[in-house]
């Protein structure tokens, strides 16, 4: 479904240029749950933005279907790939049915107005994060967990193929940490939507994902299932941490203890 | 939640409503009491109708000057604000304003004398400042990276805003004294613009202007969110950012060329209305043209009526109003 080959990019401020991406390369199937890790500034979000159309990369192409992205103009690219940011912040007061509809913006044309079946597919979107609720409530008043959910209900909303998170559960407290799993984690089950989430939460990735993308320094390090991928090497050479991997038997996945820092 | 068209035709209705009941009480009151009956009286010739040649010779114009100075700036606060993504951003904040200003201290100051389309020295030279401020910054915001960097743009507009404020001083100080006072006169706003010409002179820069808002309303609601929130829902955000980065200025540019600059408007007006319609930009631009243009009409009546025969400049009405409002504005938000 979504193909990256070979992809590079780099930053310029000044005469000063730092390499972000040094061609990776990665496949999303339909259906899948793909997790993105690494330490800060491995590339994880730059990755999520080019998959996006937000950046164009220097070298390397991302394919939808079998189609450069690049042939696609912005509406019709966010037709096809939502994204969900790691926060987001309103600079205005809207409802949060007004923030799930503006997720219809690219099935509309100029000048033309959301119909019903656009506030059907709205509403849908919110019972579907379980949060219809408050889509009357302004959504500057929610919490942090609640804004994500009506975040993610307003990608659900454009009716795209491939969803994307940055950090979905960062700055949340366990609670909502977990309860933004479940949701994501129900919505791949039942409705079949692929997703690439970039997180630092190894335990979420265990959990979410089927396949994860191991980055560091802007290059792969390894890629392929979770169970084989995620182990206490590879811990230890993505962050330099010693860490414990073992087989939760309550929860049924991978938990990663970090034991202590190493020296790199 | 109604529909969105049902709120647009409210919004359409009431504002409108507004503006045509305040547009057509205002001419009425002044230090001359007049007649509507009198003013409408078709058995009057219009030269031995001294109520008639008031209303549309001497008050109308005025009117009609502040509503189009008072909607046009509402409008342009709005789309600065959702450009910059700061709800404090207001039409002087590009320095757009500062720049017409400029302009039209430089034409008074050396009497030019030219005219252009019925646009006599001092409008055109301020439009001129106003275009050569947008350069400006436009230049400084793209000249480092692909696309608009808000950021520049509004630390490039606040920088420009005190550079032109000092060439304004220093033009000032090469003028004598006559032409010092006419400075002042119009650095205060003045609405006072004898006739219609003006204003039928800016017509094709405010159709140019609203046809570009026009396209705006939903890209700024998904603006309002961060420019990859925007992106990633099928914004085009170079593009967006500079269609309201022109039509806005292009508004400001030609408001600012009638009246000269009047503060607060472009956030007093923008405000309010999104107290009372919510922020939705189908909804605010539309209610925030209506209702600044009311708003100014009102201002300009206080300022022509409070002390009279004698008359305040709109600006200091407005800035009296406007600046409480405004740190109240920054208090709630703090």
């Amino acid at each position: 479904m979504l193909r990256v080959r070979d992809v590079s990019f780099s930053y310029s401020r000044g005469r000063e240029t730092r390499l972000v991406l040094d061609r990776v390369s990665m496949e999303v199937e339909r259906g899948a749950t793909v997790g993105l890790l690494g330490p800060n500034g491995s590339g994880k979000t730059t990755l999520l933005r080019i998959i996006a159309g937000i950046l164009m990369p220097q070298s390397g192409t991302v394919q939808l279907n079998d189609v450069p992205i690049a042939q696609f103009d912005r509406r019709q690219l966010a037709q096809r790939i939502a994204m969900v940011p790691q926060e987001t912040h309103s600079t205005f007061d809207f409802t949060v049915l007004d923030i799930v509809l503006m997720g219809r913006f690219a099935h509309l044309g100029p000048f033309v107005l959301e119909g019903p079946s656009d506030f059907s597919i709205a509403r849908r979107a919110l019972e579907s994060t379980g949060t219809s609720a408050f889509e009357d409530r302004l959504f500057s008043t929610l919490s942090g967990g609640e804004k994500q959910r009506v975040v993610i209900a307003s990608a659900l909303a454009q009716s795209a193929e491939l969803l994307l998170l940055d950090e979905p559960t960062a700055s949340l407290d366990v609670g909502h940490q977990l309860e933004v799993q479940s949701l994501l984690a129900r919505l791949n089950r039942e409705q079949g939507v692929t997703m690439v989430l970039s997180t630092h939460d190894l335990n979420f990735a265990a959990a979410m994902c089927e396949t994860l993308v191991l980055l560091r320094e802007g290059r792969v390090l390894a890629c392929g299932p979770t169970k084989d991928v995620l182990n206490a090497e590879s811990v230890l050479a993505l962050y330099g941490v010693e860490a414990d991997v073992q087989l939760h038997p309550r929860a049924g996945h991978l938990v990663v203890t970090p034991l202590a820092r190493t020296v790199r | 939640m109604k529909p969105v068209r049902a709120r647009i035709v409210a919004v359409l209705a009431g504002f409108g409503t507004l503006l045509a009941v305040v547009a057509l009480a205002a001419p009425l009151i002044g230090s001359t009491p007049i007649s509507i009956a009198r003013v409408f009286d078709r058995t009057i010739p219009f030269a031995d109708n001294v109520d008639a040649q008031i209303f549309f010779i001497a008050r109308f114009p005025r009117v009609l000057a502040a509503a189009v100075v008072g909607g046009t700036l509402a409008v342009a606060g709005v789309v600065f604000q959702a450009l910059f993504r700061n709800p404090l951003a207001t039409p002087d904040t590009l320095g757009v304003s500062a720049g017409a200003a400029l302009g039209a201290m430089v034409a008074i100051t050396f009497h030019l004398d030219v005219s252009v389309g019925g646009y006599s020295s001092i409008p055109l030279a301020s439009l001129a400042g106003a275009f050569g401020a947008l350069g400006i910054v436009y230049a400084l915001a793209t000249a480092r990276r692909r696309g608009l960097s808000t950021t520049v743009l509004l630390l490039a507009g606040v920088t420009m805003t005190a550079f032109f404020s000092a060439l304004i001083m220093f033009t000032q100080y090469l003028a004598d004294f006559t032409d010092t006072l006419r400075m002042v006169r119009w650095l205060m706003g003045m609405l006072d613009i004898g006739g219609y010409t003006p204003i039928v002179a800016v017509v094709p820069l405010l159709v140019a202007a609203g046809a570009v808002c026009a396209t705006l309303p939903r890209a700024l609601d998904l603006l309002s969110l961060g420019a990859d929130a925007a992106a990633a829902r099928g914004v085009d955000v170079f593009r967006t950012e500079r269609a309201a980065l022109f039509g806005a200025s292009l508004a400001t540019g030609a408001a600012v060329s009638i009246s000269g600059p009047v503060g607060f408007i472009g956030i007093i007006v923008p405000h309010m209305v999104r107290l009372m319609i919510g922020s939705d930009h189908r909804l605010v631009l539309p209610g925030s043209a209506l209702f600044g243009a009311s708003f100014l009409i009102v201002c300009d009546l206080i300022a022509r009526t409070l002390f009279s025969p004698i008359e305040v400049p709109v600006g200091v009405v407005t800035a009296i109003l406007g600046g409480p409002f405004f740190l109240w504005l920054l208090l709630r938000r703090a």
